[in-house]
């Protein structure tokens, strides 16, 4: 039977060549070559939940009272797209677990990119021929990024519709066309008449679409080329050493795709994440501070944050502040990534064909521009969380950013050195075993006038973050809504109700009221619950003040008593 | 003789998973258990393939040599040669074909610049938009819930967020009245009566980023933009004294009307919200 179909179809177009051809493709047997594999597997996956979504989901800006089941927001006038979002998570069957492995696919996809493209680029596997997949790959990227935003501002929430915001403020930044742009992409100012319909059909159509068609250029580039390989014994540029396809390499390929879903489940159905019933619609005139991006644009995040107040005027022209950390960083480093192949070439002198890899600790340049490029963005994504960590560390924000400030620009430069020396030591030690030392000099000098320009760096912020007449902004000490003065009970009613319920019976968290165990706590130790957090319950921080948060427990004391 | 222990007890687990999920969905779910139900149901999937693919499939490695990309030179040249096929001989023929060639790449890009022109339905003209408010002399200030603000009705170091009546869900329009401290204060030159009863308004949009300047420091008189930080100096025109922010948030000027209620005595004399670049150009 099965003989007779593929006897069929290889009369009409002749597919056992084809077919041979895959079957005996050689994959090399090394770990680093799955993360590439990882990322097909998320994209399957997100494909899958997507789909399941996108059934549920309505892309309507139109407003409605709130009517589904979720008991604090019912009666609250919302669109159609938070309303619907609310149903997928609460009434629709599996919605809550499939909206979860969809967010933590998207993660894992960004993520299982970003350290495919670490990969690839330590291990030099952009070089000569493989320039233009390199490219392929760095798009996939950007469009990765774009989806995962415009998905995360779909849902049309509190947060959402803050970040939808801060994108909107960049697209403005663009010279000249941005409030054009901006018009014609949100159907007039922000929030615009037309916003949600049209990052739907980006999310599910346009952007996706887009990445189908580049991964399966990048994998027949990848065929075509075939893959490269680490040296080692009887591994030379003219052959390739490793796995056929089938049957043992398809089958644990299977079995990887497997344990990422395995994994993704686990995390839907586990941990939580995006939790868009506690952020309520979006409202212009409201933010919900400590808000966190997910994490491949919390760089820019950071950047923005760190960015200092400079702003080119010359009128009637002046370059807005968040056009430099937003599209001249960004900008900045995609340009060097699809350049960088032919940048390196270029410099290194090196048009060779390779089709073995480099080992990253015996190359003394790029591993450290590598690992100070990292050290950079890690110093930005850790700015993106400031405020909070601020609160961690008991330390006034404004002391933090003087110092990221400081770090970004000085850790990418110490990793660097460091770096290098320690890959050249190694590589000294291992020439000294090989053949008699030569002693090599001629860049301490260089590096001497480096440090002496870091210590300057120094020197400057000192002196300036001491003469910065700004005031120590401590988070703890603002009040939560602009509308100081509020009395407990509003209070109780703005942050507490929605979970512990109006009179305290407990809706999603436990009741609080008479007869509880809330009523033998301590007020010492409530406050430190609702700072701290519990279980699910969020800390509150930066939410409620101390005299705040005492006042609400006078409230609830008072209800106590009634009951 | 390879050991099947792990394949068989992990497709059992898989199978038992499998029933389990079945009895949760069919029992009205519970996402935790979804979740832990699916993770072994696929886990135990990768492992037993994983494992049954290392014990009973070959696992020796294989040689492919790897065959130059570039084609020869002759290859090459036999390519060019097909696709100049058409050149060469007649001058007159090819001068011809060349001048239809460009009338061809006009004719395309007639069409291509028309298609252009539909795009323009996506939004309309922004500049009005970005400029204006819905502010207007005599327009009430009113909270979101559409009630007027009287005069007197905020203590000292009290604030409201206030909207123009009529527009509580406009973007552009959210603004903090707030009830200064009259010994902190300075007003801004020539904003002198841009003031009222002792109490400002300034826009809610950061100049920054578009966030909602949120909250509200009264003893220090500041306000500060969560979003990334900026601090704004409610006493001295809401200049920026940290984060990123690098002008003032916009001040609209009010009055009392003759009910006594807060009203607007114009627009905002600037617009209100992030920076573009040809902003100041005809306000
Ligand atoms: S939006 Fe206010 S500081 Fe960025």
């Amino acid at each position: 039977m099965i003989r007779g179909i593929v006897r069929a179809f290889d009369e009409r177009l002749g597919t056992a060549r084809m077919t041979r051809e895959v079957l005996n493709k050689v994959f090399p047997d090394h770990w680093s070559f799955l993360l590439g594999e990882v990322i097909l597997y998320c994209f399957i996956i997100l494909v899958a939940t997507g789909v399941y979504l996108t059934l549920f989901f309505d892309a309507s800006q139109q407003e409605v009272l709130y009517a589904g089941s979720y008991v604090p927001l019912q009666g609250v006038q919302m669109s159609r797209a938070y309303a619907s979002a609310l149903d997928i998570t609460f009434s629709v069957r599996s919605g809550l677990v499939v909206r979860q492995v969809h967010h933590w696919a998207a993660l894992l996809f960004a993520a299982s990119m970003v350290t495919h493209l670490l990969r690839t680029f330590f291990t030099a596997a952009f070089r000569k021929p493989r320039e233009l997949n390199w490219a392929v790959g760095v798009t996939l990227l950007m469009l990765a990024m774009v989806n995962g935003f415009t998905g995360y501002s779909l849902v049309d929430d509190q947060l959402s519709g803050t970040g939808l915001r801060i994108g909107y403020s960049i697209v403005l930044s663009i010279p000249f066309v941005g409030p054009w742009l901006s018009s014609l992409l949100l159907g007039g100012e922000f929030p615009g008449a037309d916003i949600i319909s049209r990052l739907f059909v980006l999310h599910v159509m346009i952007v996706p679409s887009i990445i189908t068609l580049l991964l399966v250029v990048h994998m027949v580039i990848l065929v075509r080329q075939k893959h490269t390989q680490f040296p080692g014994r009887g591994r030379r540029e003219g052959n390739i050493i490793g796995l056929r396809l089938w049957p043992t390499y398809a089958m644990k390929a299977v079995g990887v795709f497997f344990l990422t879903g395995a994994v993704l489940a686990l995390m839907g159905g586990l941990i939580q994440i995006n939790p868009i019933w506690m952020f309520g619609p979006f409202r212009a005139a409201d933010v919900s501070s400590a808000s966190q991006p997910d994490w491949y644009v919390g760089w820019l995040e950071g950047a923005l944050r760190l960015m200092p107040a400079w702003e080119l005027r010359a009128s009637p022209f002046e370059v807005p502040n968040p056009f430099y950390p937003s599209l001249v960083l960004a900008g900045g480093v995609f340009l060097v990534l699809y350049a960088w192949p032919w940048m390196e070439a270029r410099l290194t002198r090196d048009h060779e064909i390779h089709h073995l890899l480099d080992r990253p600790s015996e190359r003394p340049v790029r591993t450290p521009i590598g690992l100070a490029a990292i050290s950079f963005f890690a110093v930005l994504f850790v700015a993106g969380g400031d405020d909070v960590i601020a609160v961690w560390l008991d330390m006034s924000v404004n002391t933090m950013v003087r110092i990221l400030q400081l770090l970004a620009i000085v850790l990418p430069i110490v990793v660097f050195l460091v770096s290098r020396s320690a890959i050249r030591l190694r590589l000294r030690k291992q020439q000294e075993k090989a053949e008699p030392f030569c002693p090599r000099v001629g860049h301490s000098r260089w590096e001497a006038r480096t440090l002496a320009a870091l210590v300057l760096v120094f020197v400057w912020f000192t002196v300036t973050s001491l003469s910065s007449p700004s005031p120590h902004v401590l988070p703890e000490t603002w009040t939560a809504k602009a509308n100081a003065g509020m009395s407990g009970a509003q209070m109780y009613e703005a942050a507490c109700a929605q979970c512990h319920g109006q009179n305290l019976e407990g809706v999603f968290g436990p009741a609080i009221g008479a007869g509880t165990d809330s009523e033998d706590m301590s007020d010492t130790l409530i406050q430190a619950v609702v700072f701290a957090g519990i279980g699910k319950m969020p800390p509150m921080p930066g939410v409620l003040t101390e005299i705040q948060v005492q006042e609400v427990i006078a409230f609830i004391r008072q209800l106590q008593g009634i009951g | 003789m390879p050991n099947p222990r792990v394949p068989r007890v992990a497709f059992g687990v898989t199978i038992l998973s499998g029933i389990g999920l079945l009895v949760v969905y069919g029992t009205g779910g519970q996402p935790q258990l979804e979740g832990l139900l699916w993770f072994y149901a696929l886990a135990g999937l990768g492992v037993g393939i994983i494992v049954g693919a290392n014990n009973y499939l070959p696992n020796e490695e294989s040689e492919e040599e790897r065959h130059p990309l570039a084609s020869s030179e002759e290859m090459l040249a036999a390519a060019r040669a097909d696709f100049h096929r058409a050149d060469g001989g007649d001058e007159a023929l090819d001068a011809e074909r060349r001048s239809l060639l460009r009338l061809l790449a006009g004719a395309f890009a007639a069409i291509g610049v028309a298609v252009v022109f539909p795009i323009r339905s996506l939004g309309p003209h922004p500049s009005d938009d970005l400029r204006e408010t819905d502010f207007a002399k005599g327009v009430r200030l009113v909270t979101v819930d559409g009630a007027p603000v009287k005069s007197g009705q905020l203590g000292v170091g009290e604030l409201l967020t206030v909207f123009p009546e009529g527009h509580t869900r406009a973007g552009d329009s959210p603004t903090l009245l707030i009830r200064y401290d009259e010994e902190e204060f300075l007003p801004a030159g020539g904003r002198a009566s841009w003031v009222t009863d002792g109490m400002v308004a300034y826009s809610k949009i950061c100049t920054h980023a578009a966030c909602a300047v949120g909250l509200y420091q009264n003893v220090t008189g500041l306000l500060l933009c969560p979003c990334h930080q900026s601090t704004f100096d409610v006493n001295n025109a809401c200049t920026p004294t940290f984060g990123p922010a690098t002008r003032p948030l916009p001040q609209l000027p009010i009055a009392i009307d003759s009910e006594g209620f807060v009203v607007a005595q114009s627009d905002y004399p600037e617009p209100v919200g992030p920076g573009y670049w040809d902003r100041m150009n005809n306000v």
